[in-house]
């Protein structure tokens, strides 16, 4: 079954139309703390495949092909901010300059999950999102390691890395590319860890956002990095779109074999 | 220099006003607020927003209004010194960002945009907002979006505003932080010249000077290591053409803030004596200032009346940040000479009790011969203007002109084009004692420079290409000739 659908796969890709599932691969599930989560407990993973890339434009324009509510013009604006797809310069063309194997940009969280779904997947948890994360080339936690903190916070600086082809960042421990250094990610539940406006405030908050140690070093790099990324999603609303916010999906490891 | 006494009057009333915050004139009628939350405003007025080192129009004596101010963030990248770039996050495209003013009683609605290339959510907290945050809860505001809230000014003063997201530091150090002055009813009094200076200190991966991009460092902001400490954003941002001026006779009025992240400012004007300060920028006035605190996160108002022409240098007067991480401004005031409140040099000798001590900068293990000498004219010309603006430019000036009794030119110099080999010994060994160069007597000291004989080369073409110079191609074989034979 598998084999047959795998040269489905290959034949219509060969045909030029991507219709079969994006590549993913299996995250063995575990323990881990994140860096600061509802109460910073330790947070159990189960096993789980995830997308190796983030969604592109060329996947994107199949999806919304097959699901015209989902086009540019289409819509409801409930559901997606006046950005949508914006760089797009009609339901089905691409805007100039942009390539069909970057990741699609300016999607919100309700259209990203439509995706997912359509596909028979869902987007990542963040603590799922961020446990495949921490981990760089070599190691499945990489969160001590100044070279992994400094190549995040380096991409922070580079400007319209949204523009770059996916792939173009390095394969993680899990086989998995470009969490770090393209786009930023949706997450199901985006908008749980609640970092408000006033980071400051935050630090009386009783949960452990900014406390932790006094200790300068690969730690306090890590905080950097990752206070960027939940004060990110923390500015988010589930119609806002980004230009530099795509997606990738995820499916539980005891679905039926894809 | 002393104020005139009815200026001190002036400011007498002004104070007594600033403290009853006596009426608002409505047509003759004059009405007294006991709070400020009570004035009321008519109609709305956009704000007019300036970059530095500008600041917009005086309230004079409008109404308090509902003020609509446009604030966008954008994250660009720009020069931090020549050859050495950054990446800037900005409030209206400039750091400082934009000067905001007003006046107390304002209803001012500010909105936030955030520009859709921007890849993190800003906000922005303005000391001038009494509420949770100073804004910055309700202005949190993700790239391709914006937020609008309002405030009234109850308190006049000079307020610093800045960026609240986490990690603040980092907002801030990147450049996000500006002013905004709440003026009293009335105005502040009118002065001839305003000018906006702001201090802030960055921190990047190479050291100062480094060419090319450089990024953040966070290390070294933990540390308060600062590689650059600058006024207006960049090193060289108020010197040479860029320097703000002012015309003798006249009186300035500086809005000086410090943005920090880190470092607090000692804020000197070279040659000027503060008449007034607001200190702090609130209403306690402090009279003869010579040096003034500027706290991170602070700011504070300077005036003084210029009275002979010349170049007035701005520093901070932790004055290493000044010659060696970029803390330097200038004023240049013209105007008709007063002798009688300064002469220049009435006369000049030689003293020398233990006999001519040349003054050797340390070396700091530079790494010698970086390149083979095979580099075009063009590339020892940039490279060349480099090394000028870091180790030439103090005293021998943007373009050459030096500094008249003091520094020797270079531009259209006699006394540089009549030798090559004497020049490249001089910045090479340093060089005392009188020297007549187009035909002024200049007696001072030069350090001899540590630097290598490429950079030497570099230096000395660039100088003898510029500024009517005659254009000499200075090599590093000559100048290993001269060390030689010397």
């Amino acid at each position: 079954m598998t084999i047959l659908r795998l040269t489905v796969c290959i034949l219509f890709l060969w045909m030029g139309s991507a219709n079969c599932q994006s590549k993913m691969v299996e995250i063995k599930g575990g323990i881990y703390i994140p860096l600061y989560g509802r109460d910073s407990l330790k947070v159990t993973i189960s096993d789980f495949y995830m997308d190796v890339y983030p969604v592109t434009n060329q996947e994107y324009l199949e999806f919304v092909k097959e699901y015209p509510k989902w086009q540019k013009s289409k819509v409801k604006k409930l559901f997606a901010d006046e950005s949508y797809l914006m760089d797009w310069k009609s339901d089905f063309a691409l805007g100039n300059g942009q390539v069909l194997d970057a990741p699609v940009v300016n999607v919100s969280w309700f259209t990203a999950n439509a995706y997912c779904e359509c596909k028979g997947k869902r987007l990542p948890t963040i603590d799922e999102w961020e446990y495949v994360a921490m981990a760089n080339e070599n190691i499945p936690d990489a969160r001590q390691i100044q070279t992994y903190n400094e190549y995040i916070l380096g991409w922070y600086e580079k400007p319209k890395t949204f523009n770059n082809t996916i792939g173009s960042t390095f394969k993680n421990y899990w086989g998995v590319y470009d969490l770090h250094g393209l786009v930023w990610e949706w997450t199901s539940d985006f908008n749980s860890v609640m970092v408000s406006g006033e980071s400051r405030k935050d630090v009386d908050n009783d949960s452990n956002l900014f406390c932790g140690s006094a200790a300068i070093g690969a730690t306090d790099l890590m905080n950097y990095a990752a206070f960027m990324r939940y004060a990110t999603r923390g500015s988010l609303k589930a119609k806002y779109t980004m230009k530099n916010l795509g997606f990738r999906c995820v499916k539980d490891s005891n679905d039926e074999a894809f | 220099m002393k104020i005139p006494k009815n200026n001190l009057m002036s400011i007498g009333l002004l104070a007594v006003s600033v403290i009853t915050l006596q009426g608002c004139i409505d047509n003759t009628t004059k009405k007294e607020y006991a709070s400020a939350a009570d004035i009321p405003v008519s109609r709305e007025m956009m704000a007019e927003l300036t970059a530095p080192p500008n600041v917009p129009r005086g309230v004079g004596d409008r109404k308090a209004k509902k003020l609509i101010v446009n604030m966008e963030i954008l994250e660009k990248e720009g020069t931090m010194t020549d050859g050495t770039t950054y990446n800037y996050w900005t409030f209206g495209g400039s750091v400082p960002g934009s000067f905001i003013r007003t006046r107390v009683g304002d209803e001012v609605e500010f909105t936030l945009s955030n520009h859709p290339d921007n890849k993190l959510p800003h906000n922005i907290d303005l000391h001038a907002v009494t509420g949770p945050g100073g804004g910055a809860t309700s202005s949190f505001v993700a790239p391709g979006h914006e937020k609008k809230f309002n405030f009234k000014t109850l308190n006049e003063g000079l307020y610093v505003y800045h960026c609240a997201t986490a990690p603040v530091g980092m907002h801030i150090a990147n450049g996000m932080y500006g002013l905004i002055l709440v003026e009293p009813e009335g105005g502040l009094p009118r002065v001839d010249k305003e000018y906006y200076v702001m201090q802030g200190d960055f921190y990047t991966k190479g050291e100062n000077g480094d060419p090319g991009l450089q990024p953040f460092d966070m290390q070294k902001a933990v540390d308060e290591d600062a590689d650059y400490v600058v006024f207006n954003g960049s090193v060289g941002s108020m010197t040479g053409d860029n320097a703000i001026t002012a015309n003798v006779g006249e009186t300035v009025r500086l809005y000086v803030g410090n943005g920090g992240p880190n470092l607090v400012s000692s804020f000197h004007v070279i040659g000027e004596i503060f008449d007034k300060v607001m200190v702090e920028g609130g209403n306690s006035i402090n009279e003869n200032v010579q040096t003034t605190l500027v706290p991170a996160g602070g700011a504070a108002i300077v005036e003084f009346r210029v009275d002979v022409p010349g170049t007035f240098i701005l520093v901070d007067h932790s004055i290493f940040r000044a010659f060696n991480k970029g803390a330097l401004g200038m004023l240049k005031v013209k105007g008709e000479e007063n002798k009688t409140i300064y002469s220049g040099v009435v006369q000049e000798g030689i003293y020398n009790p233990e006999g001519g001590g040349i003054q050797v900068m340390p070396n700091g293990g530079d790494d010698e011969d970086k390149s083979s000498g095979t580099k075009t004219l063009a590339e020892k010309m940039e490279s060349g203007k480099q090394i000028y603006t870091k180790t030439c430019f103090a005293c021998h000036q943007a373009n050459g002109e030096g500094i008249p009794n003091a520094f020797p030119p270079l531009a259209e110099s006699d006394y540089l084009n009549a030798d090559v080999n004497r020049a490249i010994d001089i910045v090479l060994n340093g060089k005392t004692g009188e020297i007549t160069v187009n035909g002024q007597k200049y007696n001072s000291v030069m350090t001899k420079q540590s630097i290598s004989s490429d950079e030497v080369a570099d230096v000395l073409t660039y100088i003898y290409n510029s500024w009517g110079n005659k254009k000499t191609n200075v090599t590093k074989a000559q100048v290993e000739q001269v060390k030689s034979g010397h």
